[in-house]
């Protein structure tokens, strides 16, 4: 976008210089400064190895693995509960708090009709939260941000289509949030079945509407779609997690080991779990966060606001936009 | 960075964890800085002066181009605002850059309302933002952020002291803009006078409790540069677009018989010090101030006027809607009294309209019936005198049988009535 007014400038102490681009930098120091927030969801049946692939991800015991010799009817829950942990973490002078979002009982009772419900409620809860917080007269520096920013669904690795609930939660959910599907323990399937099993669910995902993170319709420009195509053509991860490192040639590597070999985490030759940390943490996520806060969050924002116009109990903001117009020529 | 710090910055809910090796996330800020370069920044600067001042000379020196401003006459009857957007770009970074110029500023005879357009402008781009910012479908990412985000207001070089025009107008835009103040022309006084002028001015300014913008001191990067500048407030400035060749370098300079005024030369003016403070290191700073201090400011002041409040007297929060819904009935009742009001005005009118238009149809009535009266009494009296004539014609009619009669035989009666007539008139 060059103006009429182009003044192109060259870098370096010579008179011409502005200094412009130093707010790249004012930018940088004042983002590090404040430090980051990143809200993760996972949700998917117990036993898929939810847990031990946050430890994977963040290189830390983020989750507390659930010990073994408890009860197992303790360890059920009778409905779906929503447990979130915060932790401080800082890597290289960049501080970022990250909240997990646990979902233990979801897809484990017997009738699973409506389990997705205290899911939705939990992520509108956050946007409401969020969204008083903005219409507040006196607010905050800073409104803290606990949207949900990302939810990993984890499929089991039947090998054979993805089942009625998965659809179903992904089908509601995908509205309201980015979603990230990943094949879980996916050193249950070999190569061939691994790419068959993402195709059938890549099919159904299509068929039944569903849009899952990167979604086709944010995509900004060419270059960005020729990014997300390349991500899109990999969907569902197959993703194995492990907190274990083990000798493998000599280097110590995150593994699972067998008696007939050692799947090591970080080899894409073994699982996709490389991609998957590089899409959510790498390189995607300012844009993760940008399309919750700029897309869901707006047209959470939008609903509320409409709804409100036509129920006059309802708690929360109304269009306040045109009352302010209405009240100021009244004024 | 402590971990106290990173305690009290973050969430006092949260618990620090140590990483066992490399994660990644230390490319955020690169995401975050790649983002913002592809979106493009914006910055308004706005700049208040007596015209002649140098206003548009030092914004084509600072940014090193020719923005095509025209000289404004001296004798605008009222100050106006001239806002002008301009593109451009350094390297990969693209800034739109609106420069804001009040035109008229100082030259009035009545210079009382001289600062009233300049925060009814500041006023109006706040109120844009509180009107997207409060509608019901936004776009806040791709909004174009006209609000002013710098204020340079130019000092004239008298060497003494600030004039009271200077001291009303800064009172009045200090909560509104982040003001830095700049001494224009600053090669009209020598460096003893500067020193002694500028102790004047910052000492003015303080005991009239005028807020300009201070450089921030809390990241230690930039705190111990920022602490040296606010001591050097005002800059003393010269602009100049116009080239000289010194020693064997082109520098941008001002000739004079008696030497060269060099714009970039730090003993000469703090040129490079300011533009160094508004740009290259506090302009994000800027930015931020503008809208977590004066728009935040703006909007509570906007809201609580129009009856929003966070908090009812008992100290119980109220939502914004249960206010609305007051406000909204409270208008409603408004505008049914008014109807009622304006129905009952007009079936009065309406009334009296039909009373007199009765009235009215009455008077005509009777004027019909008398007409009427009198028509039918001509009437008769004419009828009277057609029945008379007819009586004396009849009579006259028998008269000429009868004389016809008495004519004598033979006596024809031929076509000569006249003679005729008078013969019987004879009879």
């Amino acid at each position: 976008m060059h103006g009429s007014k182009d003044g192109e400038k060259s870098h370096g102490g010579d008179f011409s210089y502005v200094g412009i681009d130093a707010i790249l930098e004012q930018m940088r120091r004042k983002a590090m400064k404040q430090g980051f927030e990143l809200n993760l969801m996972v949700v998917g049946q117990s036993g898929l190895g939810k847990s031990t692939l946050m430890n994977t991800l963040f290189k830390s015991k983020v989750s507390r693995n659930k010990s073994v010799q408890s009860n197992p009817e303790e360890r059920i829950p009778k409905t779906v509960e929503i447990k979130s942990i915060s932790h401080d973490i800082e890597e290289k002078g960049v501080r970022m708090k990250l909240t997990v979002i646990d979902t233990p009982g979801f897809g484990d009772q017997i009738n699973n009709e409506n389990c997705w419900q205290p899911i939705m409620k939990f992520i509108n809860d956050q946007y409401e939260a969020y969204l008083q917080e903005e219409i507040n007269i006196n607010r905050k520096k800073r409104i803290p941000d606990s949207r949900v920013h990302c939810c990993i669904y984890f499929i089991p690795p039947t090998g054979h289509c993805l089942r009625p609930l998965d659809v179903e939660f992904m089908r509601r959910l995908s509205k309201v949030v980015n979603i990230v599907p990943v094949i879980a323990k996916a050193d249950t399937l070999t190569l061939e079945e691994r790419d068959s099993f993402k195709q059938t669910i890549r099919e159904e995902l299509r068929a039944n509407g569903i849009d899952v993170y990167p979604q086709k319709e944010f995509d900004e420009d060419a270059e960005d779609r020729m990014i997300n195509d390349k991500i899109r053509e990999m969907i569902p991860f197959a993703v194995v997690g492990s907190d274990q490192e083990y000798q493998v040639n000599g280097k110590r590597l995150l593994g699972r080991k067998t008696k007939w070999g050692t799947i090591e985490v970080e080899n894409i030759a073994h699982c996709e779990f490389a991609y998957l940390r590089d899409l959510l943490i790498r390189t995607h996520m300012q844009n993760i966060k940008d399309i919750t806060g700029s897309i869901h969050y707006e047209t959470y924002r939008v609903r509320r606001l409409n709804e409100s116009n036509g129920h006059p109990g309802a708690l929360q903001a109304n269009g306040v936009a045109a009352q302010h117009e209405a009240l100021s020529h009244e004024m | 960075m402590a971990s106290s710090d990173v305690a009290r910055q973050l969430d006092k809910g949260a618990r620090p964890l140590s990483l066992a090796g490399h994660v990644g996330f230390d490319s955020l800020p690169d995401q975050l800085v790649n983002k913002s370069i592809s979106q493009g920044f914006c910055f308004n600067i706005l700049c208040i002066g007596e015209t002649g001042i140098g206003k548009s000379t030092l914004m084509d020196t600072l940014f090193n181009t020719n923005f095509e401003n025209f000289e404004s006459s001296h004798f605008e009857p009222q100050v106006k605002l001239r806002a002008q957007t301009y593109d451009l770009q350094e390297s990969n970074v693209r800034l739109r850059l609106t420069v804001v110029n009040t035109v008229g500023f100082g030259d009035q005879m009545n210079k009382q309302e001289s600062y009233q357009p300049v925060v009814d402008y500041i006023d109006k781009q706040f109120e844009t933002y509180l009107q997207e910012e409060l509608k019901i479908k936004r776009s806040l990412h791709n909004y174009h952020d006209s609000r002013v985000h710098a204020c340079l207001y130019f000092i004239s070089p008298s060497g003494h002291s600030l004039k009271s025009l200077d001291l009303v107008t800064m009172k009045k835009l200090d909560s509104k803009v982040n003001i830095i103040p700049v001494i224009a022309k600053a090669d009209t006084i020598s460096k003893s006078e500067l020193h002694k002028f500028k102790i004047k001015i910052m000492s003015e300014l303080v005991s009239n409790g005028v807020q300009i913008y201070q450089f921030p001191l809390d990241d230690e990067t930039v705190a111990k540069v920022n602490t040296t500048m606010n001591g050097h407030l005002p800059f003393a400035v010269v602009g100049s677009t116009e080239e000289v060749c010194v020693g064997n370098k082109m520098v941008k300079a001002r000739q004079y018989p008696w030497g060269v005024v060099q714009v970039e030369n730090e003993h000469h003016c703090d040129f490079v010090k300011l533009r160094e403070m508004l740009i290259c290191v506090n302009m994000e700073d800027l930015r931020e101030q503008t809208h977590t201090r004066h728009y935040e400011l703006y909007r509570r002041c906007k809201l609580e006027e129009m009856g929003f409040k966070d908090t009812d007297p008992e100290c119980k929060p109220v939502s914004l809607q249960q206010t609305y819904e007051v406000k909204r009935q409270e208008f409603l009742a408004e505008l049914q009294k008014r109807e009622d009001e304006m129905r009952q005005v007009f079936v009065q009118r309406v009334k009296e309209k039909e009373a007199e238009l009765k009235e009215a149809e009455r008077q005509l009535q009777g004027r019909f019936e008398q007409l009427k009266s009198r028509h039918a009494e001509e009437k008769a009296a004419l009828e009277e005198k057609k029945r008379l004539l007819d009586n004396d014609l009849t009579s006259f009619g028998n008269r000429k049988t009868a004389a016809a009669l008495l004519q004598p035989p033979g006596f024809t009666v031929n076509g000569k009535k006249d003679k005729d007539r008078k013969n019987s008139g004879f009879m």
